[in-house]
Formats: structure tokens, C-alpha cells, sequence
């Protein structure tokens, strides 16, 4: 309990410089294109809200993404019957994602650990068959939800734009393309709107962290059959951490659909609810900052790796003789393109091996050494 | 007045009845010691007061309200605050944290959603739990993470818990259990200042008779699932049946 404040204040401002920079400082990375910024924001928003379910109470759900499905389902639902504008999508997104987690949390509440985090997959499985197949009328099964010509759209203005907008002003749109470092980087409006949600989200995680409630969270994480002897009714602080990470999820969903105007059922499998678990350990689970840099790294790596080609390949192994240049190349080749998960999980099993406290505990032992001290943690 | 009344609770688990007929009742402001040798039934009685365990028959009276059937939270809400034996208490907080959590479900029931308030704003809680630490001599350790505590003090600690909730019964189960002779001394002048100081009402299960003669105002003797006596201290060493009890039959 030392004081806070300061330091909870600081980290804000340093999230919101980082975020806003986002187009500059990725810019030499090659990563300042509108498409992966906006991952890095939705995905972030859904790894923060994940972690106040699994990085306080300890609770491993593997259904998460079921609530994103739902939620860019809502969304897009929203653009066939009323318009293109995407304030209603977001918020029927998170209503539509609310009332999922409160029917799922509750069901799979009753148990806890390993049997709570089988109820979340095998729900999570069930909705995506669900959305596959079964209600087809609703999620147009294996083709996707996307928008058609003769949707609606009652509410659409005759001279609004034909794409997701806030009032006009088109998510797509590129308004600036300066040179940063003799790289290109694009500015543009869906990533701030999306960023935008991105520092409430974290503004709100930070808040319910420093909370009484969240204080039970950690407890019920510690010693939840203490704090039941202690008077803490915890199934009710259960479902409530997880509704607020469902509609979290359901937020992400939404401004994905926001951004790109489809939703499929591949959405919600349960590989996209392994991958925030992945993104919130990988980055340090139950810290602040550590699930945004996941969500960040794992969508960084699947940008970059998954674009690499042989033909790449063979540029980077140009200066070898030819022999070893091929050699070299069919070393590599699993290790990209389609097969980047196999790099992903070498990565991941070095990091949990390495670092047990994710990016951030790394980061933070690193300062701490470089500056031979006993700093406290970022997060 | 009597704050906890038991009356003829039986307990069989198989062909064991471990507690057959036990009456006890512990008056408001007193400290009630619970002895027995191992295997009375003294842990079984304590498990029917909190809602572990539901007797076969019986029933256990806290304040006017039957605690059978009660959940653990709800039996804590009604003013039952209980210390283990071996010590429970939430390894990765702080030492303070441990002690502001019961104040806060003291304070505000089982379950509040108050996500926007912040923890640093709870400055009457924060003062409660520092007032609570300092009686029991833990005040230079709140920084502390609980699980680097020595054995001593995280029992130190759970007391701390229970009395941060100001109970109406604190219910101890072998406080002194696995401590030192110095410790366990220490333990006896905390619990004696807390009696006087509070004026908390408690039930003490013991088999160490140094603290039991030191603390109780009142003793039950636990022997084979019966209490065979209640009294006061000192009309408990030189009653025969409790020689007979722990040193086996004297003639």
C-alpha cells in the first residue's frame, strides 16, 4: 500500500504518449500500416480485459473469444439494419457480449479451476458451432456476416459515406503520410478511434485494479476459500470480474467490425481464446502494462513472420554460396510464413521458461539491473 | 447473557460418533476453553460452529440465530470470526492488505461492486487495520508480502483478521499450536491484552493446558465426543475424571 498516485498517474501518461505515437514508433518497424495498428489496439483492449479476469482472480477462461464473436456479430447487425455509423455497433457490441457473459460465467462459475476453464472451452466450442452451422439466419455460417445491398440500413443518410464512419468521418481514411526516419508512417482515423477506447480501457483496468473490488480479486487469486471464511460472498465478485472482461472482449469485437465490416464464426474458435491467453502471459500476466504488450508483440510477429516468403528467404541468404543458401533456406522456411505459430510457440516456450513474469518482469529485472537498484515494478 | 448455546449435537461419521450429546454454552465477555485429548471431537465441534460441517442432531445457537445451514460467509456476517489452525491468510498481499480485506467485508458486506473507488481513499479502513496490527505487535511488518513472514507471526497475522471484523465471537483453533515456548508466551500476554482491551468474547481450542490455565474463565472438557466437564479453572486439575481422561483410569 505505499502511494500510488503518482506512479499509477505516470504510467497513464506514458500509455497514452506510447499510444498516440503508435504510427511513429512503429514506423521503423515496418509496422506502421492502418490495418496492424488497429490489431494492436482491439487486441489490446481484449488482452486488458482478459487480464482483470485471469491476471486478478487467477480464473483461466478458454472461451474468450466467443465474446469478441458475439460482439462483432452486434456490430455488424447494427450496420445491416440501422447505418453505417458505429456508435450504435459499439454499443450493442457490448450489451450483446454483457448478457453472453453473464449467462456463460455464471454456468461455468460453479467449479473452479482446471473444470471452470473446460466449461469455458467446451462453451466456447459450442458457440462457434453454433455460429458455424446452427444459426446460420443469424451469423450467415461459414461465409461470414458481412453487409449487402439491399440490408436496411433505415437510419443510413442518403449522402452519408458507404463505409463505417462516426458521423462522416470515415474509419478507413488515411489523413496523413509523413516520413519518419526515411520511413513511411500513416495516420489514421480508425486506429485513434480505436485508440481512443484503448486508453479508457486501460484508464478503467488501472481504476478496478487500485479498487476494494479489485483487492477482493487478488484475494479471491491468493485464498478464495479464506476470504469466504472472512464474509466475502465470492461468487458474485466472480461473476462480475468476468462480465466486465466479457464486455471487454465484446468492445474489441465490436470496433474490429467497426473497422472491417464482417464477422465470421472463425472469430470465436477457441485458438482465438488460446491466443489472449497467450497474449497476456506471454506479456505478464496480472501487471498493467504486459497484456497490451502481448496483444502487441504476438500481432507484430504474425504480421512480420507470415509475410516472409521463400523468395524473401532467398534475399536474406544471397550472400552464401548456393549450396548453403538453399540449405539455409529450408531450415528456415517452417519457421515463417504459414508456419509462424511454430516460431510463436518457440518464442513463447523460451519466454515462460526465461521470464516467468512475461515481457514486463523481464523489462523490469533488466532496469533493474541496469540501473543497480530496487526499482519497482511498471505495473 | 449466553451468546452461544449448543445443545445436544450429535455427530457420526461412520461407526465413529464423534460427538455425542455436547451442551456448551459460552457467555458474552468470556474466554471458554475447549480442551480434550487428541480425537475428542474438539476440531468437529468447531467445524459445526462454522458451517463446515452440519451436525446429525442438534442445534448451534449464535446471538438468537441458528448457525446450521449457514453458509461460511453468512456466519461471519452475523459477528463469528475465526483463526486456524494452520494459518490461512492471503500469501501474496501485504501484511496490511491481509488485514484491510476482513475490514472491508466487515464493512461493507458480502459482496460490493465499487470498482471506481480507490483502495488509497479508504483511509478509515487503513487506520483500523494499522490500530489492529499495532496491538498485536505487527505494525513495523505492514509493508511486508505475508508469505515471508515467519510461522509465528502469520499466526499473529490471522489474529489480527479476525479482530480487525470487532466479532462477537472469535473462535481459535490451537493458537498455539507448533510454537515455541516463547511464542507461545508471547501469543498468551496478546490474547490476554486483547480480552481486556476488547472485551471480545472467545472460544479457545487447546491441548496445551499452560495456555488454557493462563487465558480461560471457563473450561470444557472434550473426552470421546462428550463434554465431561465444564468449569472453572481452577476446579479443573484435581477433578478426577479429567486425571482420567488424559492419564487414563488411576486405580
Amino acid at each position: 500500500m505505499n502511494n500510488s498516485k503518482y506512479s499509477d498517474s505516470a504510467l497513464l501518461l506514458f500509455f497514452i504518449i506510447m499510444v498516440v505515437a503508435g504510427p511513429f514508433l512503429l514506423a521503423p518497424f515496418g509496422g506502421s500500416y492502418p490495418d496492424l495498428l488497429q490489431k494492436f489496439a482491439i487486441f489490446g483492449i481484449f488482452a486488458i480485459g482478459f487480464n482483470i479476469l485471469f491476471g486478478l482472480t487467477g480464473y483461466l477462461s478458454f472461451g474468450h473469444a466467443v465474446f469478441l464473436g458475439v460482439g462483432s456479430y452486434g456490430a455488424v447487425w447494427m450496420f445491416k439494419l440501422l447505418s453505417y455509423n458505429v456508435l450504435p455497433a459499439l454499443v450493442v457490441a457490448v450489451v450483446v457480449a454483457g448478457f453472453f457473459s453473464v449467462v456463460i460465467g455464471y454456468i461455468s462459475l460453479r467449479r473452479s479451476g482446471i473444470y471452470f476453464s473446460i466449461l469455458t472451452l467446451a462453451f466456447a466450442q459450442m458457440m462457434f458451432n453454433v455460429a458455424y452451422s446452427v444459426a446460420t439466419p443469424i451469423t450467415n455460417g461459414e461465409t461470414g456476416l458481412q453487409i449487402y445491398n439491399d440490408d436496411p440500413q433505415w437510419l443510413q443518410g442518403a449522402d452519408s459515406p458507404l463505409t463505417t464512419n462516426l458521423f462522416g468521418l470515415k474509419m478507413n481514411e488515411v489523413f496523413w503520410r509523413p516520413e519518419f526516419l526515411g520511413f513511411e508512417a500513416q495516420f489514421n482515423v480508425g486506429y485513434y478511434f480505436c485508440a481512443f477506447f484503448l486508453i479508457i480501457a486501460f484508464y478503467l483496468a488501472l481504476r478496478i485494479t487500485r479498487s476494494p473490488f479489485g483487492m477482493m480479486l487478488r484475494a479471491i487469486k491468493t485464498n478464495q476459500n479464506r476470504l469466504n471464511f472472512t464474509g466475502v460472498s465470492t461468487r458474485p465478485y466472480m461473476l462480475a470480474a468476468f462480465v466486465i472482461s466479457g464486455m471487454y472482449a465484446g468492445l474489441a469485437g465490436g470496433l474490429w467490425a467497426c473497422m472491417d465490416p464482417l464477422a465470421g464464426a472463425e472469430r470465436m474458435q477457441w485458438t482465438a481464446s488460446g491466443e489472449v491467453v497467450l497474449m497476456t502471459i506471454l506479456g505478464g500476466a496480472g501487471t498493467m502494462l504486459g497484456p497490451v504488450l502481448g496483444a502487441g508483440f504476438i500481432k507484430y510477429f504474425e504480421a512480420i513472420f507470415s509475410k516472409i516468403n521463400d523468395q524473401v528467404l532467398h534475399s536474406w541468404f544471397a550472400f552464401m554460396p548456393d549450396g548453403m543458401e538453399n540449405v539455409m533456406v529450408a531450415i528456415v522456411h517452417p519457421f515463417v510464413g504459414k508456419g509462424w505459430h511454430l516460431t510463436l510457440g518457440l518464442l513463447f516456450m523460451m519466454i515462460v521458461i526465461f521470464l516467468p513474469g512475461g515481457l514486463i518482469g523481464g523489462l523490469t529485472s533488466l532496469g533493474r539491473v541496469l540501473t543497480g537498484r530496487g526499482r519497482k515494478s511498471k505495473g | 447473557m449466553q451468546i452461544l448455546e449448543v445443545k445436544g449435537v450429535n455427530k457420526r461419521f461412520g461407526g465413529l460418533q464423534a460427538l455425542n450429546d455436547v451442551n456448551l454454552s459460552v457467555s458474552e465477555g468470556s474466554v471458554h476453553a475447549i480442551i480434550g485429548p487428541n480425537g475428542a471431537g474438539k476440531s468437529t465441534l468447531l467445524n459445526c460452529f462454522i458451517g463446515r460441517l452440519n451436525p446429525d442432531s442438534g442445534s448451534v445457537t449464535f446471538d438468537g440465530k441458528s448457525l446450521l445451514g449457514m453458509k461460511p460467509h453468512e456466519i461471519n456476517q452475523v459477528g463469528v470470526s475465526r483463526v486456524f489452525q494452520t494459518p490461512e491468510i492471503f500469501v501474496d498481499l501485504t501484511v496490511l492488505e491481509n488485514v484491510m480485506i476482513p475490514a472491508l467485508a466487515h464493512r461493507d458486506g458480502a459482496f460490493k461492486l465499487n470498482p471506481f473507488k480507490r483502495m488509497r481513499q479508504e483511509t478509515a479502513i487503513r487506520a483500523k487495520a494499522i490500530d489492529v496490527l499495532e496491538d498485536i505487535g505487527l505494525e513495523d511488518k505492514i509493508d511486508m508480502t505475508a508469505s515471508s513472514m515467519s510461522r509465528g507471526d502469520k499466526r499473529r497475522l490471522e489474529m489480527a483478521m479476525g479482530l480487525v471484523q470487532d466479532p462477537k465471537l472469535l473462535l481459535l483453533d490451537e493458537p498455539t499450536a507448533g510454537m515455541s515456548r516463547a511464542d507461545t508466551n508471547n501469543t498468551i500476554d496478546v490474547l490476554k491484552h486483547i480480552g481486556d482491551s476488547r472485551g471480545i468474547t472467545m472460544v479457545i481450542i487447546e491441548h496445551d493446558m499452560h495456555v488454557v490455565f493462563s487465558l480461560a474463565d471457563k473450561i470444557s472438557v472434550l473426552a470421546q465426543g462428550t463434554v465431561i466437564v465444564e468449569d472453572v479453572p481452577g476446579n479443573i486439575k484435581g477433578n478426577p475424571k479429567v486425571q482420567e481422561a488424559y492419564l487414563g483410569t488411576t486405580n
